[in-house]
């Protein structure tokens, strides 16, 4: 079957060296194991994701995301463009969806544009690396491809807030959205739907400026995760991953807890599942080790 | 006059009026119809002083000064929760976004708000190379309060540094310059382009 192929926005933390290296390095794996072709957007910037509200006003922030629309239509016409970042996709589409309705702000970012020698053309469908699964591969297609079922692993799926709100995966709800425990199944892995933590905020950019609040939520999504008995936590989102993994010394220390809890991407589930080594499912970006599935990507 | 003078007088006795025409989203407020469901479904509302529920109600009463200097629209963590649930579908994360940045741009944001701080200082590190460069954001982000203060809030994050490092999650080469978009200067055009048109759009009574 013919590759399908994405013009691809990986955004700042995806980069090499970056907080969410790990998340491009299984993505690309399952890609491979999918025969998706992951073309960059040539020169791509930031989208400023949410926390950006506050130096740039609506319509500078809009025009970082119409720049790399431009640029993704400039360079791979008729392709979808794809993000695998929850604030990169929802500020994409946002964007999008913005300069759609309001005929001004779509004329004043292209004379932004202009000073680039960039248009809008805003006819590109935008979407996140879990619509793709879903809706272009489908379930049947990812199953058919484990190699090693991912038996006896026990998986909180954790979907947290912007690949679930405002817009989400067509057809699932904001409040329980089921995908990723149906993926989590069809890896042969055993999913927890009743996790009650899913769609629990973690605090996002405010970790960094209010990581008592922060702490405080990202405290309540592992305690459920442990209730339940998982071995591991996953999540499509980077600031989810790193959020509620890279602080649960700190939070040890502030409410006396032993948390060491695995957080994974569902991309490293997949590329372990699809009977890739460690290395290519990012098994050495954890910093805590998902010991399970060290075992079975060594097996 | 100050910029924050020259509203008051552009929108004298009418703050609804002001934040139409001037805060992103601004046209929904008056559809609110206080049902209180943003406040309760906030996952930080027992921090904020005044929930959106009673922000939208004091713009409507005319509450400028509380309003604009407040700490609560700082709180929020754009987790989109209120937006899914409000029965009246308000753009709400996106008016609480376009509030905090109004006061900032007329300079009312109250003194030593860390989420104001750290958001600039996201915004001023994008704009530098065209992407976020994550170790001088940290850096900037552990000293915004000072060098002292700095130092402490460095040592605290000692080992997690070292393990993102580990995890080659975190690059200290970024120091010397790091990621950065090839065409900056157009880059830097661009936006500066459209926040002198957002200026001009703003500083027009009436919007």
């Amino acid at each position: 079957m013919a590759k399908r192929e994405y013009s691809f926005y990986p955004g700042c933390s995806s980069q090499k060296g970056a907080s969410s290296s790990n998340l491009m390095t299984s993505v690309q794996t399952m890609c491979e194991e999918l025969d998706i072709q992951l073309n960059e957007i040539p020169d791509w910037n930031c989208c400023a994701a949410s926390i950006g509200y506050a130096g740039g006003g609506e319509l500078p922030r809009l025009t970082l995301s119409a720049r790399n629309i431009a640029l993704a239509e400039k360079h791979h016409a008729g392709q979808d463009l794809v993000a695998t970042c929850a604030a990169c996709w929802l500020s994409t589409r946002e964007a999008a969806e913005r300069l759609e309705e309001d005929a001004k702000l779509m004329t004043e970012a292209n004379q932004a544009l202009d000073e680039a020698d960039l248009k809008l053309e805003n006819k590109t469908p935008i979407k996140h690396m879990v619509e793709v699964l879903i809706e272009d591969i489908g379930y049947e297609e990812m199953g058919g491809k484990v190699k090693k079922p991912l038996e006896g692993i026990k998986i909180a799926g954790y979907v947290g807030c912007q690949t679930n709100r405002p817009f989400g995966i067509v057809g699932e709800s904001f409040e329980n959205p089921v995908y990723l425990d149906k993926l989590v199944d069809t890896l042969g892995a055993e999913s927890i739907p009743a996790y009650e933590k899913k769609v629990q905020c973690c605090g996002g950019a405010l970790a960094f400026s209010e990581p008592e609040k922060s702490q405080e939520m990202v405290k309540g999504i592992i305690e459920a995760a442990y209730d339940h008995g998982a071995d591991m936590i996953a999540t499509p989102c980077p600031v989810c991953q790193m959020n509620v993994e890279v602080y649960q010394d700190q939070i040890n220390a502030t409410y006396a807890t032993k948390f060491a809890m695995p957080v994974v991407y569902y991309s490293t589930l997949m590329a372990v599942a699809y009977g890739r080594n460690a290395r290519d499912a990012a098994l050495d970006g954890q910093i805590i080790p998902a010991k399970k599935l060290d075992e079975l990507a060594a097996k | 006059m100050t910029a924050n003078q020259a509203m008051i007088e552009n929108y004298r006795n009418s703050f609804l009026k002001e934040v139409e025409a001037n805060v992103e989203e601004g046209e929904w407020v008056k559809m609110c119809m206080q049902c209180g469901v943003c406040s309760g479904s906030c996952p930080l509302g027992k921090f904020w002083d005044h929930p959106p529920q009673e922000i939208f109600m004091m713009i409507r009463a005319g509450k400028r000064d509380q309003v604009l200097g407040s700490d609560s629209m700082w709180m929020c963590t754009s987790c989109y929760n209120c937006i899914v649930r409000c029965p009246r579908e308000l753009p709400i994360t996106h008016i609480m976004h376009g509030l905090a940045h109004y006061a900032k741009r007329l300079g009312l944001v109250p003194a030593n708000q860390p989420t104001a701080k750290f958001a600039q200082k996201f915004w001023d590190n994008l704009m530098a190379k065209g992407r976020v460069n994550e170790l001088k954001l940290g850096l900037s982000l552990y000293f915004m309060n000072g060098f002292g203060e700095g130092v402490k809030v460095a040592m605290k994050n000692q080992k997690l540094g070292m393990n993102m490092m580990k995890a080659k999650r975190m690059n200290p080469m970024e120091i010397m310059g790091g990621h950065a978009v090839q065409d900056l200067s157009g880059f830097q055009k661009a936006i500066k382009k459209a926040a002198e048109l957002e200026d001009a759009r703003i500083a027009q009574p009436g919007g």
